[in-house]
This record gives structure tokens, C-alpha cells and sequence, in this order.
């Protein structure tokens, strides 16, 4: 079972890398056009030390961002969940600010805080992924059957009982689900900053290298890169979730 | 003689966009100890709204509810609920859920004891052996059961049911009438029964009232002459049957489907 958890996702991500080495074969595709899997491996052994130091950086400004998103996220989440007039007057903003294309806010911030670029990065991919935490919070509070506070309430609970007994834990599951798409998201931001306003650092700062060195497999390989990353963090919040919202995992029947 | 519950001239309106909505005109309702009366109405007429106010969670703009001769003016522990949603958490086992109350009302029991009474209550409603179950693993029946394990096991004074059984099929509901007699039999409580079933109104309980439609009022008040357990076969009585009819009837007085005769509650 769980050896064919492991050996499916495997199996089609080679099934994938044969497919694209094939259609850049068969194309005839030269790498400044269009880098094969098999342009990827050099680059690797070439620049692996500039791999790990930019994605070390990219990683941890990512997950920094994610945590000031989950905090930040949570807090606007339950304000929104609890009451009424906060939802009303938060859900425009929110959404409006969300709107924003966040490559636009780059510049801004980086003209804001001049030469604080780690702040910079991971205020960038906070900026991007707390939307939808605050959202799946507040979501999670505010449809919370008044059964579940009245069964407390009666016995003379407080709201703060009621919020970590039951109003918490009923929202890990919208949490996490929110989380998964929140990680992604940080990626994306993290990323937007060390490209659009490169300062030298992160996995896009070597995109960024290789861009200006027509260094095409050095390009496809910082992407694949980052979806290795990304994947790596997506599986570490599924995790997460299974330890704390397991129980919300139906049993197939 | 001592009423355990007493509500006097209850009146209440919600405020709502279009302004007030009363839904309770004159509210009057005595449950002596150890009794069991059943509320009927008409759908939305105010019947959850009586349990709010029994248990304390909102207070009656006019009139008064006392609960063992002390005016209700907020939450007490000594109240045990369950509604027509069982309201499990589903994060835990069945004990876990039951132990709830347990974490908010102060008691003087050790941890053994409370699981010892949480695991003979189970038994008592015929789920031994699901203790360490999950919610999700349980029929829509077992998880009523569990939340009314949940509703007693702090000892209440009161056991407040709002359609424990409305959304459970025919043939479940008549077993968990059975094992409300039971459990009344062993852990002696006053309760009152919100329904929309007549038959199970007058097979629970040893007072039927019957509310009028919004805002409600005491429309009728029927004495079940049968209290204590009675078995199935008495709903099939000429007795039951006579009973039925008059409540039906009172129904559709409150419905507003017939016209009100002279009654007096």
C-alpha cells in the first residue's frame, strides 16, 4: 500500500521527464529554445554549490513568509469568523488587496525598504499567501453550527473554551487546504521578488544569472529547482495535516 | 408540588431587518421534578427559542424562568443538551466526547471515575464496545445516542431535548424511545422534549404542551394518564389513538388550519 504510494507519483513524474526529453528530440529543438532533461543534469553538477546556497535562501525566506502568513492569516481569519461587522468591513479590503498583482507591489516595496532585501522577500511572499488562510479561518469560524457553542455555553464555558475546544479544531481541515495553496503561493513571491528586483540572492537571482548568460539548462534548471521545493514543502504541510487533521480523513468504505 | 422548571409570561422578539419578530407571547410552562413534558407546535414557532431560555443562553425581553427555585439569569452547568444534530467532535473517540462537560463543569471525581461513569452510560444506551470508536464510524442512531450519553454525563438537572429524533428513520427512532425510558429508569432526570412527532410526544412523556404558531404561546396542555416506561403496543390503544387526535387537532388550531375552541390550557 504504501510502497505504491510512494512508486506512483515517481512513476509519473519519469514518465513526464521521458516525454519532454522525447518531444525536444523529436522536435529537434536546440537547448536555447527549448532545454531536455537530459541538459538538466550538467547544469546540476556545474553550479550545484550556487543550488544549494540560492535555494537554501529561497527556502527560508519562503517558509519565514509562509509562518507570517499563517500567523498574520489566522488572526485576521478569526477576527473575520467571530464577528459580523469586522467581516463586512474587512472583506472588500481583503479581496481588493488581493487583487493586486503582487509583481507590482516589487518595486514599491523594494523602493520602501532599500537594501532590506531578506525583509523585502519574505514580506513579498507573506503579502501573497495569507489571503487565503484569512479567508478558509474566517470561513471555518463563522459556519460553525451555534449547536457546537450552545453544547458549552450551556455548561457556563467561556468563548475562548469554546474557541480552542471545539471552533479550532473544527477548522484545522479548511486550514490546512488553505495552507496547501498558501505554499505555492509564498513560492511565487519569493520568486517575483528575487527576479523582478534582483539583489544577488535565491533561486531567482540565479534564474536571473542565467537569463543574462544565455545559459538556457542553467533557466530550466532553477525551475525545476523550485518545483522540486515547492513539492517538498507541500508534502511537509500534508504531513502536518495528518498528524493534526487526520481524523477528518473519511475511511474509504 | 415543587416545580423543578417554571416559566411565567414569557415574551420575546428578535430584532431583525425588518424589525422585531416576536416569537414568544405569554409563555407558560411548569415541569415538576422528575417530570417529563413534551413541547409540540407548529414548525418556527419558537420551540428552540424555549430551550435557549431554559438553559440560559439568552435572556426573555418580559417574564421569568426559574429552575429549581433560583431565576435563570445566565448558563448553569446543571443543564444537559442535545439537539437534532448529535454535534459530535469528530476528532474524538466516542468516550472523549462523551467526558466533554466533564472539562467545563468543576467536579470533585477523579479522572477513573469519570471515564467509569462516561463507559456505564455508554452501556446504558447499548453502545459498549464503541468507546473508542470515532464519530464518523458510527450510524446516524449511535451518534444520538452517544450525544445524549454526552447531555447526562455530568449529572444534570435538567435534560433539555430538541428533536433528539426528528432526523433518524422510523424504526431507529422507536428503539431510541425504548432507551430514553430506560435511562430515565436508571439516571432519573425533569426533562423537557421538543418534537414535532406527536407519538412520540405522548409515548415519552407524561405532559404533551402544545405552543400556538409564532409569536407562541401555551395554546393546550394534555396529561399522558401512562408515565414511567410503557411499551410500543400502547400507541396502537384507543387510548393513544384518542389522545393523538385531540393533539392533532390542537395542531391545526395552531396552524391556524381550524377554528379555536373554547379552551382553556
Amino acid at each position: 500500500m504504501s510502497w505504491r504510494k510512494i512508486a506512483t507519483p515517481l512513476i509519473a513524474i519519469l514518465v513526464f521527464l521521458a516525454l519532454w526529453e522525447a518531444l525536444v528530440w523529436a522536435m529537434g529543438w536546440p537547448n536555447y529554445r527549448m532545454a531536455s532533461p537530459s541538459d538538466l543534469g550538467p547544469a546540476y553538477t556545474k553550479y550545484w554549490e550556487l543550488f544549494l546556497v540560492n535555494g537554501w535562501q529561497t527556502l527560508w525566506r519562503t517558509v519565514v513568509g509562509l509562518l507570517l502568513a499563517v500567523i498574520v492569516g489566522t488572526g485576521i481569519g478569526m477576527v473575520m469568523g467571530f464577528s459580523r461587522t469586522m467581516r463586512d468591513a474587512l472583506y472588500p479590503l481583503l479581496v481588493g488587496f488581493n487583487a493586486i498583482p503582487k509583481a507590482t507591489v516589487v518595486p514599491i516595496v523594494a523602493l520602501m525598504f532599500v537594501g532590506a532585501h531578506d525583509f523585502n522577500t519574505v514580506l513579498i511572499a507573506f503579502m501573497i499567501s495569507f489571503f487565503p488562510i484569512a479567508v478558509s479561518v474566517s470561513i471555518g469560524l463563522s459556519t460553525l453550527e451555534p449547536e457546537y457553542r450552545d453544547i458549552l455555553r450551556s455548561l457556563g464555558a467561556s468563548q475562548s473554551t469554546v474557541f480552542w475546544k471545539i471552533a479550532l479544531p473544527k477548522t484545522l481541515p479548511e486550514f490546512f487546504g488553505a495552507l496547501k495553496v498558501a505554499v505555492t503561493l509564498a513560492f511565487i513571491g519569493t520568486n517575483l521578488m528575487e527576479i523582478v528586483s534582483p539583489h544577488g540572492r535565491g533561486l531567482g537571482a540565479l534564474f536571473d544569472s542565467g537569463k543574462t548568460n544565455s545559459d538556457y539548462p542553467l533557466m530550466f534548471a532553477v525551475l525545476i529547482a523550485l518545483a522540486v521545493l515547492g513539492i517538498v514543502l507541500y508534502y511537509v504541510v500534508v504531513a502536518l495535516e495528518k498528524i493534526f487533521a487526520g481524523w477528518a480523513e473519511r475511511q474509504p468504505h | 408540588m415543587e416545580n423543578l422548571i417554571e416559566i411565567k409570561g414569557v415574551r420575546h422578539a428578535y430584532t431583525t431587518a425588518s424589525g422585531p419578530l416576536p416569537v414568544l407571547d405569554g409563555l407558560e410552562l411548569a415541569v415538576p421534578e422528575g417530570g417529563f413534558v413534551a413541547v409540540v407546535g407548529p414548525s418556527g414557532c419558537g420551540k428552540s427559542t424555549l430551550t435557549r431560555l431554559i438553559a440560559g443562553l439568552m435572556k426573555p425581553d418580559e417574564g421569568e424562568v426559574w429552575l429549581h427555585g433560583a431565576r435563570v439569569t445566565g448558563p448553569r452547568a446543571t443543564v444537559g443538551m442535545a439537539f437534532q444534530n448529535p454535534v459530535l467532535l469528530e476528532w474524538r473517540s466516542i468516550l472523549k466526547n462523551v467526558m466533554l462537560p466533564l472539562e467545563i463543569v468543576p467536579t470533585k471525581s477523579s479522572r477513573a471515575e469519570q471515564e467509569a461513569r462516561a463507559r456505564y452510560l455508554l452501556d446504558l444506551v447499548g453502545l459498549a464496545g464503541f468507546e473508542d470508536k470515532k464519530p464518523s464510524e458510527l450510524s446516524g442512531g449511535m451518534r444520538q445516542r452517544a450525544s445524549l450519553c454526552r447531555a447526562l454525563v455530568h449529572k444534570p438537572e435538567v435534560l433539555i431535548l430538541d428533536e433528539p429524533f426528528g432526523a433518524l428513520d422510523a424504526f431507529t427512532r422507536e428503539d431510541l424511545w425504548q432507551t430514553m425510558h430506560k435511562v430515565k429508569q436508571e439516571e432519573p432526570f425533569t426533562g423537557v422534549l421538543i418534537t414535532h412527532d406527536l407519538r412520540e410526544s405522548i409515548f415519552l412523556a407524561d405532559q404533551v404542551v402544545v405552543l400556538s404558531g409564532r409569536p407562541a404561546r401555551t395554546q393546550y396542555v394534555l396529561d399522558v394518564p401512562q408515565t414511567g416506561p410503557r411499551d410500543l403496543d400502547h400507541l396502537y390503544t384507543t387510548e393513544a389513538a384518542e389522545m393523538l387526535a385531540i393533539l392533532r387537532h390542537q395542531i391545526e388550531i395552531a396552524q391556524g388550519r381550524a377554528p379555536a375552541d373554547e379552551v382553556s390550557a
